[in-house]
C-alpha cells in the first residue's frame, strides 16, 4: 500500500461521508421551509423515503427477481420447476438440504441449552461478569477468524508426527490413531456444527441471563419455602418466567444457522460433503456459473425461514395491539 | 412474548442482589448448605464450558507469537514447556512488501472504510424512518412497518444476485466517470458495499430504533408540536439526544457485523487490495496458503483486535443492544 492509495481511501471515506451528510441536510431543509399546507405530506416523504426507497430497491424488487430468476437455466430459457427439481434429486443438493436441516436442528437447541446452563450456574455466583465475557466473548470473532481458530483444533498430521491439533492430540495421548476430523463424513458436518454453536451460546447465554434475573424473587421464595429443590425450582418457576426470552434466542439462532456460510465456506468450501444451503447457492450462483439453480436455492431458504417470519409477525402484532 | 425491556434487571441489578441476600438470611441452615453444595457443582460445571470456550481462542493466541517452524512441528501447548516468543509473524503480515505477504495494512485501512460509513449510513436513515412510523401518523403506518420488520428475515442471498446486477448497471459507469476525473480514487471503490450493507441493516435498525422511540413519552413531543416545532426540529433536539443509548448499542452492533462480514464482501468488493476487508483477505489465505500456519495466526489475530477492543470496551452497550432486540421481538 503507498501513501497516495491511503490519501485516496481516506478521501474517499470522508468524501462519500460529507455527501451523504449534505444530502441528509438539504433533504431536512427543504422540507422545513417547504409550504404550510402540504407541509406534513413532504416531511413524511423526507423521513420516510430514503429508506423505503432503498428497502424497495435493494430488498422487496431483489427478492422478486431472485424468485423468477429459479425458473430460468444458465442461457435464460425458462425451464420451469426444474432447478428445483434439481435441488431436490441430485444427491449433493439433497446432501446440502440434509445437511442444512442437521444444522438448524442442531444449533440452536444445543447452544440455547448449553447457554441457559451455563447462565443458571454462574447466576449471583462471584466474577459473573468475568464468566459471562469469557463465553460471549466469541460473538464478536468473525466466523473466517472462528474458522481459523478452530484450525488448530481439527488439524490433522500423519500417524508418527506430533499432532498440531488439538483434538488428534489429545486421541493421540490416550493411545488412538489420529483421525482427519474434517475429511471423515458425517462427522465433519457435526464438527463444523461445533464452532457455530462455541460462537452462538454466548448469545443465548447473555439474553437468557438477563431474562433469570427478571424472574421474580417472590416467586423463587415462595417455592423455596414450599420445600421444593433447585431443580423443581429450575424446572417449574424459572423456565415459564423465561419463556418468552427462549422462544426469540431460539427463534434468533435457527435464523442465524439457515443463513451460515462463512464457517463453512472457510473450513471445508462445502466440501466432504459438508455443504448448506447458504453455500451451496454461493458456489452454484457465483462459481459454477448457474444463477438459476443459485436462486433456486435461495427460494427454498426462504421458504425455510417463513414460518417464523409469520410466527414473529404475529407476535409483533399482538404487541402492537397491547400498546 | 411477555418480557418488556422495562423489567431488564441490568440497571438495578444491585438492588436484585440485595433483595436476594435477605432472603438468604431467612433461610435454615440446612437449607443454606445445601444451596452450596449444589452451587459448587454448578461452578464446576460452569469453569468446564468457560475452559472449554476460551481455549481454541487462547491458542491461537499463543501459537501466533511462535516461530514458523514450531508453529508447523509442534503444537502450541507445548509452548508452556519450551516457550519461545518471536513477533516475526505480526511483522511479516502486517509490514513485510514482499509478494508472497499477505500485505494485511491495505485490508485492514478496508475494513476500517467499509465499517464506518457502513455503520453511520443505516443509523441515520433508520433513525429517522424509525421517527416516522413512531410518531407521524400517516394511513398504512402500521402495515408498512410490519413489511418493513418482516425483510428482516428476507435471507441475504436472495438480494444478492439482481443487487449486483443493479450495481452493474448504475453503479460502474458513475465509478468509472470518477476514476477518470480523479486517478486516485480506484474504479473499484466501497461504494457498493456501504449501499448494500446500509440496505442490509435497515429491517433490523428501523424496527429496534422504533421500538425505543416510542418509549418516549409523548407529551414531551407533543408539547413541542404545539409549541410550533417542526417535526424535524422534534427529531434533531428531542428525539435524536433521548434515543441516543439506543442508537450507540445498535452502532457497536453494526460495526462488528459489517467489520466481520465475508459474504457481503465477496461478492462487492471485486477482491482486490484496493476494496476488500480482512475478512475476505483471511479466507483467501486459508484457502490458497493453508500451509503458512504462521502467517494465518498472525492475520486472524489482526483481524480480531478491532472487533475484540469494541467488545471488551464497550460490552456495556452491546449487551444492551442484544437485549433491546430479543425481548421484544
Amino acid at each position: 500500500m503507498t501513501t497516495a492509495d491511503l490519501i485516496g481511501k481516506i478521501v474517499q471515506v470522508a468524501g462519500g461521508l460529507a455527501i451523504f451528510a449534505a444530502v441528509i441536510g438539504l433533504i431536512l431543509f427543504i422540507v422545513d421551509k417547504a409550504p404550510k399546507r402540504s407541509r406534513d405530506y413532504f416531511q413524511l416523504a423526507a423521513f420516510i423515503g430514503p429508506a423505503l426507497i432503498l428497502l424497495v430497491g435493494g430488498l422487496i424488487y431483489p427478492a422478486i427477481r431472485t424468485t423468477s430468476l429459479a425458473f430460468f437455466n444458465r442461457t435464460g430459457d425458462p425451464v420451469g420447476f426444474e432447478n428445483f427439481i434439481w435441488a431436490f434429486t441430485q444427491p449433493d443438493a439433497v446432501r446440502t438440504l440434509v445437511n442444512t436441516v442437521i444444522w438448524v436442528v442442531l444449533v440452536p437447541t444445543v447452544s440455547t441449552a448449553i447457554g441457559l446452563a451455563y447462565a443458571v450456574f454462574i447466576d449471583k455466583s462471584r466474577g459473573e461478569k468475568f464468566f459471562k465475557a469469557l463465553v460471549f466473548m466469541p460473538m464478536a470473532i468473525s466466523f473466517v477468524g472462528a474458522g481459523i481458530i478452530w484450525k488448530f483444533v481439527y488439524d490433522y498430521k500423519s500417524q508418527g508426527r506430533d499432532q498440531i491439533g488439538l483434538l488428534n492430540a489429545v486421541v493421540v495421548a490416550f493411545g488412538g490413531d489420529p483421525v482427519q476430523w474434517l475429511q471423515t463424513g458425517p462427522l465433519n458436518t457435526f464438527l463444523l456444527i461445533a464452532v457455530m454453536v462455541w460462537i452462538q451460546t454466548g448469545f443465548a447465554m447473555v439474553v437468557l441471563s438477563a431474562a433469570i434475573k427478571g424472574v421474580p424473587t417472590e416467586q423463587i421464595e415462595a417455592a423455596q419455602l414450599d420445600g421444593t429443590n433447585a431443580w423443581q425450582r429450575f424446572r417449574n418457576v424459572t423456565i415459564p418466567g423465561i419463556r418468552g426470552s427462549l422462544v426469540v434466542v431460539v427463534t434468533t439462532i435457527s435464523i442465524a444457522t439457515l443463513k451460515v456460510f462463512d464457517i463453512v465456506r472457510t473450513m471445508t468450501a462445502g466440501n466432504f460433503d459438508t455443504s448448506v444451503v447458504a453455500n451451496e447457492m454461493y458456489t452454484q450462483a457465483f462459481r459454477a456459473n448457474e444463477p438459476g439453480r443459485g436462486a433456486a436455492l435461495a427460494v427454498i431458504l426462504f421458504i425455510l425461514v417463513l414460518p417464523i417470519v409469520i410466527y414473529n409477525v404475529r407476535v409483533l402484532r399482538s404487541q402492537k395491539e397491547i400498546r | 412474548m411477555s418480557v418488556s425491556p422495562v423489567d431488564l434487571p441490568i440497571p438495578k441489578d444491585g438492588k436484585l442482589k440485595g433483595s436476594i441476600e435477605l432472603a438468604d438470611q431467612g433461610l435454615s441452615k440446612a437449607g443454606r448448605v445445601k444451596r452450596r453444595l449444589t452451587s459448587r457443582r454448578a461452578t464446576f460445571a460452569a469453569l468446564i464450558i468457560a475452559v472449554l470456550w476460551t481455549t481454541p481462542t487462547f491458542g491461537l493466541l499463543v501459537s501466533s507469537f511462535r516461530p514458523a517452524e514450531a508453529i508447523r512441528e509442534t503444537g502450541w501447548w507445548t509452548f508452556f514447556s519450551n516457550p519461545a516468543l518471536t513477533l516475526d509473524n505480526y511483522q511479516d503480515v502486517l509490514l513485510s512488501s514482499s509478494q508472497s505477504s499477505p500485505q494485511l495494512g491495505a485490508y485492514f485501512m478496508n475494513s476500517l472504510a467499509i465499517a464506518i460509513p457502513a455503520t453511520i449510513f443505516p443509523l441515520v436513515i433508520a433513525s429517522m424512518a424509525a421517527y416516522a412510523f413512531a410518531w407521524i401518523k400517516f394511513r398504512g403506518s402500521g402495515w408498512i412497518f410490519i413489511v418493513v420488520f418482516a425483510l428482516q428475515i428476507v435471507p441475504l442471498q436472495m438480494a444478492l444476485i439482481p443487487l449486483l446486477q443493479v450495481f452493474g448497471t448504475i453503479l460502474r459507469p458513475g465509478q468509472e466517470f470518477l476514476h477518470d476525473i480523479i486517478p486516485s480514487i480506484p474504479e473499484q471503490n466501497y461504494l457498493p458495499i456501504w449501499i448494500a450493507h446500509t440496505i442490509f441493516a435497515l429491517p433490523l435498525a428501523i424496527f429496534l430504533l422504533h421500538n425505543f422511540i416510542t418509549e418516549i413519552p409523548g407529551e414531551v413531543i407533543e408539547a413541542a408540536r404545539v409549541d410550533g416545532a417542526s417535526h424535524m426540529q422534534v427529531f434533531i433536539r428531542i428525539v435524536l439526544p433521548l434515543a441516543l443509548p439506543a442508537i450507540a448499542s445498535f452502532a457497536i452492533f453494526q460495526f462488528l457485523w459489517v467489520w466481520n462480514d465475508l459474504l457481503v464482501a465477496l461478492i462487492f468488493s471485486g477482491g482486490t487490495q484496493d476494496a476488500a476487508p480482512l475478512t475476505q483477505r483471511l479466507a483467501e489465505l486459508t484457502g490458497t496458503r493453508g500451509q503458512d500456519w504462521q502467517r494465518l495466526t498472525a492475520a486472524a489475530f489482526v483481524s480480531l483486535i478491532v472487533p475484540l477492543i469494541v467488545f471488551f470496551g464497550l460490552q456495556r452497550y452491546f449487551v444492551r443492544g442484544l437485549l433491546a432486540g430479543s425481548t421484544k421481538g
